[in-house]
């Protein structure tokens, strides 16, 4: 994708490219069927769950660090005001 | 005893002094040959002790190999060499020397067999890094360094207090495993923490690092948090506490990432979540666990720097270094963009790239030993890689919206450096074996089978799609997130400035008046006694009866009351 730069540019283009991932995306829960998981922990043979997990658990990481921004976030010329810390 | 052996790692550090007197194309072959040597050199030593010396009443080794300390060793010496050739146009003609001092003092600490040996090579680390900073010559890195050499004297006292206890109770200097029994071996710990980056210190790795020069950083990403990994696989395998600061740093690393605007501190904060990985594979403490933990360092070296250097070419290239200020750089970078985006493969542990045969064996290790928790966590914690390095940093770089900056190419020698090193994280991925067959331990580990590639193609494919719906809210701002630097940044200072120096202000007054009032009590004493005071002067015979008579007089009425 990164030989046609411009190509890259069309939204036609993005969109068949969101498709594309989807349809991605669908394949790699309906491999499970195909390979054997031998899973370890009980959660593990659970349809789909790297797929749920991943997403969820990615999810909760945006949410935490916004909320985290909520407390700890500065204008990122916070420490520059006279350069105090000398 | 030397049995003609030479250190690699005084090698570069002496090659490095040397460097100062050449110029041009024989300065260029020297820095990428100065490593090399050093490799080939570090490939000749056999196990067990090579040097040893008298020092006091000790026995040191400074030269003593097997199959860590030459794994380690090794990944060094290649960074050094590919390091130097990326920085080959550098202007500075400090850092890459700095460098060299750095790269040898960490492959100084691999090879020690002693504790002294490795606290010389430990500080001189700080020293060569320090130095790689400063040579950025901005009020920046001045000041930048100036909190880094601190916390890193700090880290190094504690080391040393650690390694003096630890001498004084056992009487043996030999760097072998330790158990958390006594003060001393707690030190020496919590020495090699704040140098992994470990919480609470934490921050002086994203507050130092991306104040380096572009090449700089590439360096300073290499060596401190990975020496101090190598020390703590060899000083505390199976050490339960480091499991939770390894999840701990994974977590933090990612967080902080998400939030970060300064394309280097997003990768700086992913460094500390890489070695919690590490580390955490090194509280578990299996042969399969510390195995996972030394690959992954290896690989880690590795694809860290191919994305320090893509962001130190955008940042040479462009002068910005902000993901609000940069994006769609893919249409005049082809290269950098690909070397980058191998880069976050890597780093996110995709299939066919290093990190998918290195970190897997850490997750392998905690399934082996049946850690559920462990297990889920480091789980997330790989999607949450894919997240804030994998995916955020070459997009919101290379790609997102247009910036209408259209930046060339950097110079070739950038270039060769990437080309190398992204063959590399793909090599290893492809052709796990010759990396394998370095670890400490026998490998009985397969990453390639059907389960593997599905799960984890289903972990990162939907972490994905996560970043991408939620874009929304990952938008960049012109913000940083304060971290725990702010103790010694504002905190510290605010204290000094607001109690600390009345505090002093008031102790002085009252030292001062106290003073003034003793000097002027004793001043009326010693008059007194002065050759003009009243004591010193000759009295009348008359007057001496008369005072005479009032003591005897007072007795009598004593005598009687």
């Amino acid at each position: 994708m990164d030989e046609k730069p411009h190509w890259l540019d069309q939204p036609r283009n993005v969109k068949l490219l969101w498709r594309g991932f989807i349809v991605v995306l669908a394949l790699t829960v309906l491999a499970e069927q195909l390979v054997h998981l031998h899973p370890h922990f009980a959660i593990e043979s659970l349809f789909g769950f790297n797929a749920g997990f991943g997403f969820l658990v990615c999810a909760i990481m945006i949410g935490v660090a916004k909320a985290l921004a909520l407390v700890l976030k500065r204008p990122d010329t916070y420490y520059d005001d006279g350069k105090r810390d000398d | 005893m030397t049995d003609g052996s030479i250190h690699p790692g005084l090698v570069l550090i002496l090659g490095a002094l040397a460097l100062a007197f050449l110029r041009g194309t024989l300065r260029s072959i020297a820095v990428v040959a100065l490593p090399i040597l050093a490799l080939a050199l570090i490939w000749q030593i056999p196990d067990g002790a090579v040097w040893q010396l008298r020092f006091l009443d000790y026995t040191l080794t400074p030269l003593q190999g097997d199959k860590l300390s030459r794994l380690f060793a090794t990944i060094f010496a290649l960074m050094a060499a590919v390091g130097g050739l990326f920085a080959l146009a550098q202007k500075s003609r400090v850092e890459v020397p700095a460098a060299f001092v750095y790269a040898g003092s960490a492959i100084g600490v691999t090879l020690a067999g002693d504790l002294i040996t490795v606290f010389a090579f430990w500080e001189l680390m700080a020293i060569g890094s320090t130095l790689v900073l400063w040579s950025n010559a901005t009020q920046d890195s001045y000041r930048a360094a100036r909190r880094y050499l601190m916390i890193h004297l700090l880290g190094g006292v504690v080391l040393f207090a650690g390694v003096t206890g630890h001498v004084v109770q056992t009487g043996d200097v030999a760097f072998t495993a330790m158990q958390l029994d006594s003060p001393a071996h707690w030190l020496i710990l919590i020495g090699f923490l704040i140098n992994a980056g470990a919480p609470p210190l934490s921050a002086w790795l994203p507050d130092a690092y991306p104040e380096a020069s572009w090449s700089g950083t590439v360096f300073l990403s290499a060596f401190t948090t990975k020496t101090a990994v190598y020390a703590l696989i060899r000083g505390f395998p199976g050490a339960e506490l480091l499991i939770w600061v390894g999840l701990f740093m994974v977590f933090y690393g990612i967080i902080y990432a998400l939030l970060e605007n300064d394309i280097r501190r997003i990768l700086a904060y992913s460094i500390v979540n890489q070695v919690g990985f590490m580390i955490a594979g090194i509280g578990i403490g299996t042969e399969m666990a510390l195995n996972g933990a030394a690959a992954h360092a290896f690989a880690h070296i590795i694809y860290k720097a191919l994305l320090l250097m893509s962001a130190g070419s955008v940042i040479l290239m462009t002068g910005k270094r902000k993901c609000s200020e940069l994006g769609g750089l893919f249409h005049t970078m082809p290269l950098t963009t690909v070397c980058g985006t191998i880069g976050a493969l890597a780093i996110s542990a995709f299939p066919l790239t290093s990190g998918f045969i290195s970190k897997s064996m850490v997750s392998q290790a905690s399934i082996d030993g049946d850690l559920l928790w462990v297990w889920l966590l480091l789980t997330a914690a790989s999607a949450g890689v894919f997240l804030h390095a994998g995916i955020k940093f070459p997009w919101f770089v290379f790609f997102q919206k247009d910036s209408g900056l259209r930046p060339a190419e950097p110079p070739m020698t950038m270039r060769w450096a990437m080309v190398v090193f992204s063959f590399l994280c793909i090599a290893l991925g492809i052709w796990p074996e010759p990396l394998y067959a370095l670890l400490p331990y026998a490998v009985n580990y397969v990453p390639y089978t059907g389960a593997h590639l599905v799960t984890q193609l289903q972990l990162l494919l939907f972490s994905g799609l996560t970043f991408f719906i939620m874009l929304p809210y990952l938008k960049r701002t012109l913000t940083i997130t304060l971290d725990t630097d702010w103790a010694w940044r504002r905190l510290l200072p605010a204290l000094m400035a607001n109690v600390g120096l009345p505090l002093v202000g008031a102790w002085n007054l009252l030292m001062r008046s106290t003073l003034s009032w003793g000097s002027k009590a004793l001043e009326l004493v010693v008059q007194e006694y002065r050759p003009d005071g009243r004591f010193a002067r000759t009295w009348s015979t008359r007057s001496m009866a008369l005072w005479v008579l009032v003591l005897l007089l007072g007795y009598l009425i004593l005598y009687y009351v």
